[in-house]
């Protein structure tokens, strides 16, 4: 076991930074740049050292790898750090787009800075921590405590809305996260362990339950299944708990909107990845079918929605959720195809909506307003905007050659040699993404400048540039070469779906699963 | 690198250079490097279809793995350039058109300010089409196909100040997006059965298949039928046949050299180029077939009956196209593949010229483009006149029966032969639609010359102080197509349609057994080898009748038969029909669930019951108090982690205790 202190290092070096930031003290310009520099100089260096994790990171181990173990609160919890093929990604994702989006505050946040940086360099930490967490209450921790800091970021230097948007964004999570909760107390009271890896081999009980009365049929497994499927379908978000979705992105600072929509909501389907389906699997497979109607119904309804959008922001919120059911549906296919194409979609979901959310921002500081209907004909002034906004639509939309064709491809793929159904009508996703998000481009981008408030939009400046270009390379790059991501993950998820089909195949033996 | 990589990059270096320091180096430069780049990657691709053809040099098709793109599971790909005589001949055909295209366009665009970014778009069209005809998997085609969509949108809406242009251009990708759904489950469901998106695994694994069910949806259907119909929606799509060609006439928003390349000679006909390709499958799918034929035979005919009594000269042609590509279709579907790839040849030529013709027509007569206002432009622009009838002449299948004649004489004669020798109803549905449609092929196009060359000129007075005959960087290419226009028959029709396929086309093409059509073609009676003569003369009588002799009868007809006038007038009414079945319930749809399933269920029931009692309590309370709303949401927070902390760690020490 390789005992070495990256992971831990990663983690906890933007809450260095955040202590740093928090012992400045005076309030005028000065300071409020030393804040910009020291967190956007904290988040470029753990990126580089998040690199030494893939650097080091072997593609052919299945397990965790660059482990971390502690004794902490007693024997039965520990400080158990550890990444594998599915994990590692994430963390490099969140590292990578934390420099971007602390660029993309630098000049429209100017109220608290030395706060808002803070909260920023918390949630990454936090956020790191989920995706290495080997223990769950650990787990458990760095999960809930990410509301804090994103509830602060709505709350504080959130738009007109921000209180009504920031309550439902925690409600909505805090009703997922109580189940959850119950969860890891009876799986602890099941196992007498709160670690990820024995977990990952403990087989929960598939015996029916009778419950005054009531009778569940899959048992404790089923019931734990459900539990950690309201938390993580609430942060995917699924239809139908997507409601908070469009007014946090809305209210959300440009920042706060990519952090939320390239990192936060993949926190639910990593959660489905680690918990739901290696360690329930005989209930991820009875439940199978319900997630893919309800993978469905996102992919159709919101997208639907999101034609009739009159806000930015909004719209490409209603996109997410619709490029988020491709995610679910893909992971329970149980399929190669669907698990990786679930994972690659979530990496370059990270991406692309990223780059979005940033574009909208690039507009929001020159006019603040979302409105549609506040724009129009702007690749006249900025061409080179228009050129980005190009390449990141056709992401969106799942063109072939950018990076959102991958997952989606992949994860029909996988789809259909489950149920062709459900890729029947997750299909007709392509036709609907290319009608909303065309029909966006051309309201915002094309025809002619005529309102006079554009007259003297500027083009994109270095600073905004610098943030783009290289979700660009990486948007196309990942679409013509997207083996180095995928090989990744090869080893881990061929474990996965080995352990999972033993277990669906022990159920089938002892009659407890009807085949599919 | 070698020949093939080069053919297909080149274009790509093209598009990357005028795209990204087109700014820097300046239009010039972009125009010349990107026209030059084309015209090398086109004198390589006759070399290739030379070796790989032409020299009978019957070999196994060559393949060159270029990057592996990626591995999941059993799933394997790589993007890979695979070249056999089919490839080849699209090699030609779009390398070549597209040379012309980019030079001509040096002189149709010299007025446009943004004459990089055309000629940036024109070579990244190119590429993506050569990644489709190059491809050896079906992700590298689809890969293909939506670019080759992408740089038709991007061009369609080139002037994008023109909201006609903008919709065209969205309308363009949404229709061929349908196409693409059917063509996406397609591959899916080759995958499923098939195990590989590779040509070769798939090919030779057909056969096994035939007769064999699969469960697609909640029927147990026959394999290779599913499999080919939901591809064959992706040609529909992309060659705007019947139920999908909507997006096409509207295409014509574009500039005109783009009409020229993209939409008629080579991306339109990506869908015919398709069913050829994958003939290994289909030839295994009868029924996949019968509705390829019909399909095909349908729009050559809906089409043609459109094309009369439109005024734009340039919509006319794009009814034109439509049709030509149902031919085809019509002579794939009855198993007369090298008649349809055949015909797919020498269309680019002459289609590019009659496209690039009325370009330059349309730049003759300052932009206009409704035939209604022309007319009598014969001896003001007399080469351009001459290329046009040249153009005609091939497209209405001018020649000598049984003998020699222009392009079209051999290659849409052999069409209408090929679906009488199958012998078969839809064979015969197929034929007599044919020929109708070469009569009515024959009206509109001399409809077209004589309403804009012939009688009085109807042209604007401002217009017709500025009538000038094109530039020679515009009619040069037109003379090079011209000459396509008139050789390409009677040189290439040995080869392409000749007694002995298999040594022109070597493994490229797939006959079944049972599969004699290429030798019955040429033994249909005389009738049948005349029938096409008579309509394009009879085409041209009527023609002459209605807009030179007697010019009052097409009024009068337009008032007698007025309900079957507007119904052809109007496109069979498709828009319309579309737009009330589709696009207006989507936006009903998405308004409904936005307001109603979101705003008032989902919410209704939801968190805004709860968080409006919620909000109310912090209200009131900020109002007490300090009014900043999140300290309180702050304090909240705490509390509640120091709830969950009890919680948790409480129970933890128990447990231990």
């Amino acid at each position: 076991m390789n005992n070495s202190l990256i992971l831990s290092t990663v983690t906890f070096l933007p809450l260095l930074g955040a202590a740093m930031i928090s012992v400045i003290r005076s309030n005028d310009e000065t300071a409020k740049n030393n804040a910009r520099m020291a967190a956007l100089f904290t988040t470029v260096f753990t990126f580089g050292a998040s690199l030494v994790i893939w650097y080091n990171f072997d593609n052919s181990q299945a397990g965790f790898q660059m482990v971390e173990k502690y004794n902490w609160l007693g024997e039965n919890f520990s400080y158990h750090m550890g990444v594998d093929g599915i994990s590692m990604l994430f963390v490099i994702l969140t590292t990578f787009i934390m420099p971007l989006s602390i660029l993309a505050s630098w000049n429209s946040v100017q109220d608290r800075v030395k706060e808002y940086m803070i909260a920023f360099l918390v949630l990454e930490s936090l956020m790191i921590g989920v995706f290495c967490a080997l223990d769950l209450v650990l787990f458990y921790l760095f999960f809930e405590a990410g509301l804090i800091p994103m509830f602060l970021i709505i709350g504080v230097w959130g738009g007109k809305r921000r209180v009504y948007s920031a309550f439902k964004f925690f409600l909505y999570t805090l009703l997922g996260s109580v189940l959850m909760l119950l969860a890891i107390m009876a799986m602890y009271g099941e196992t007498g362990t709160t670690d990820i890896t024995r977990l990952l081999t403990y087989r929960f009980s598939t015996t029916p339950i009778h419950f005054w009365g009531m009778t569940i049929d899959g048992g404790l497994q089923s019931v734990l299944w459900w539990a950690f499927f309201a938390s993580f379908a609430v942060k995917m978000p699924m239809w139908p708990v997507h409601t908070w979705l469009p007014d946090a992105h809305v209210e959300a600072p440009t920042a706060g909107s990519v952090i939320l929509a390239a990192i936060l909501l993949k926190m639910g389907g990593y959660g489905f990845l680690r918990f739901s389906i290696p360690m329930f699997p005989v209930a991820s497979e009875s439940f199978a079918i319900i997630v893919f109607v309800l993978s469905c119904v996102a992919i159709i309804y919101t997208s639907l929605v999101a034609l009739v959008q009159e806000d930015i922001k909004k719209l490409i919120a209603y996109s997410s959720v619709a490029h988020m059911g491709f995610v679910t549906m893909g992971i329970f296919t149980a399929t190669a195809q669907g698990i990786q194409g679930g994972i690659f979609q979530m990496l370059s979901h990270g991406i692309v909506s990223a780059a979005l959310f940033l574009c909208i921002g690039v507009v929001y500081d020159r006019m603040h307003t979302r409105e549609i209907a506040a724009y129009g004909g702007l690749v006249n002034r900025m061409p080179l905007y228009a050129v980005f906004f190009m390449v990141f639509t056709m992401a969106n939309v799942g063109l072939p050659g950018t990076s959102g064709f991958v997952g989606e491809f992949l994860s029909l793929t996988g789809t259909f040699r489950v149920n062709s159904w459900v890729a029947f009508f997750a299909t007709t996703g392509v036709i609907l993404s290319a009608a909303y998000a065309l029909w966006l481009y051309r309201r915002v981008i094309f025809g002619k400048l005529e309102k006079a408030s554009l007259k003297n939009i500027a083009d994109l400046n270095t600073r905004e540039l610098a943030i783009l270009a290289p979700l660009v390379v990486l948007t196309v790059l990942l679409g013509i070469w997207p083996a180095p991501l995928i090989d990744v993950t090869t080893a881990s998820v061929d474990q996965l779906l080995n352990n999972y089909k033993d277990a669906i195949k022990a159920a089938h033996d002892a009659g407890v699963l009807a085949l599919r | 690198m070698n020949f093939y990589t080069l053919i297909v990059f080149l274009p790509l270096i093209g598009f990357l250079v005028a795209g990204l320091f087109g700014h820097i180096i300046g239009a010039k430069a972009s125009e010349y490097l990107t026209s030059g780049l084309l015209l090398v990657s086109a004198f390589l691709s006759w070399i290739v279809f030379y070796q790989t053809g032409l020299s009978g040099h019957v070999s196994e098709p060559v393949i060159i793995e270029i990057l592996h793109w990626l591995t999941s599971g059993n799933l394997n790909l790589s993007w890979s350039i695979r070249v056999d005589t089919l490839t080849s001949v699209m090699l030609v055909v779009v390398t070549t058109v597209s040379a012309l295209v980019h030079v001509y366009s040096i002189g149709y665009m010299h007025h446009d300010p943004h004459k990089q970014r055309f000629f940036a778009y024109l070579s990244l069209f190119t590429f993506a089409m050569l990644m489709l005809v190059t491809a050896n998997n079906f992700m590298q085609m689809f890969f293909g196909w939506e670019g080759v969509g992408l740089a038709s949108y991007l061009l369609i809406g080139f002037w994008y100040q023109k909201p006609s242009a903008n919709a065209a251009a969205i309308k363009a990708f949404v229709v061929n997006r349908v196409g693409d759904f059917g063509f996406a489950l397609g591959i899916f469901a080759i995958f499923f059965i098939f195990g590989s998106m590779d040509f070769d695994t798939v090919f030779s694994a057909a056969k096994a298949r035939q007769g064999q069910t699969m469960h697609f949806l909640s029927w147990d259907l026959d394999v290779l039928t599913v499999i080919c119909l939901l591809l064959f929606m992706g040609a529909m799509g992309k060659s705007a046949q019947l139920l999908l060609h909507t997006w096409l006439p509207d295409a014509m928003e574009g500039p005109t050299p783009v009409s020229a390349l993209i939409h008629a000679a080579t991306m339109v006909t990506a869908g015919v180029f398709m069913v050829a390709r994958l003939s290994p499958l289909f030839e295994l799918a009868p029924t996949a077939l019968w509705v390829v034929t019909f399909i095909g035979a349908s729009t050559a005919f809906f089409a043609a009956t459109v094309g009369v009594t439109q005024n734009d000269i340039k919509r006319v042609i794009a009814y034109s196209t439509c049709s030509q590509l149902g031919y085809m279709f019509a002579a794939l579907g009855v198993g007369a593949y090298g008649a349809g790839i055949f015909h797919l040849f020498t269309h680019a030529f002459f289609k590019a010229l009659l496209f690039l013709g009325s370009g330059s027509v349309i730049h003759a007569v300052s932009d206009e483009q409704d035939m209604r206002k022309m007319g009598g432009l014969a001896g003001k622009i007399p080469v351009t006149y001459a290329m046009m009838i040249i153009g005609t002449l091939a497209l209405t299948g001018v020649g000598i029966p049984t003998l020699i004649g222009t392009a079209g004489f051999h290659s849409k004669d052999a069409i209408i032969e090929a679906t009488f020798a199958a012998h078969s109803a839809v064979g015969n549905y197929a034929f007599w639609l044919l020929v109708v449609a070469a009569f009515l092929t024959s009206f509109y196009s001399w409809r077209l010359i004589f309403m804009t060359f012939h009688g009085t000129s109807r042209v604007e007075k401002e217009a017709a102080k500025h009538i000038h005959e094109s530039p020679n960087v515009m009619l040069v290419p037109l003379y090079v197509l011209a000459v396509g226009a008139i050789i390409a028959g009677f040189v290439f029709s040995g080869y392409f349609i000749g007694h002995e396929p298999e040594h022109f086309w070597g493994s490229s093409l797939f006959y079944g057994s049972n599969n004699h059509i290429l030798e019955a073609m040429h033994h249909v009676p005389l009738w049948v080898k005349l029938s096409p003569f008579i309509m394009m003369l009879s085409g041209f009588v009527f023609a002459w009748l209605f807009y030179i002799r007697f010019t009052g009868l097409p009024t009068l007809f337009a008032r007698i038969f007025k309900p079957i006038y507007l119904f052809s007038y109007n496109k069979w009414y498709f828009d319309e029909i579309y737009d009330f079945i589709f696009v207006r319930p989507a936006f009903l749809l998405g308004r409904l669930f936005w307001k109603g399933g979101d705003g008032a269920v989902i919410d209704g029931l939801g968190p805004d019951g709860v968080s409006a009692r919620v909000l109310d309590i912090t209200k009131g309370a900020v109002r007490l108090q300090t009014g900043y709303v999140y300290h309180y949401a702050f304090v909240m927070l705490i509390g509640l982690a120091a709830i969950i902390s009890w919680f948790m760690f409480g129970n933890v020490t128990g447990g231990i205790r």
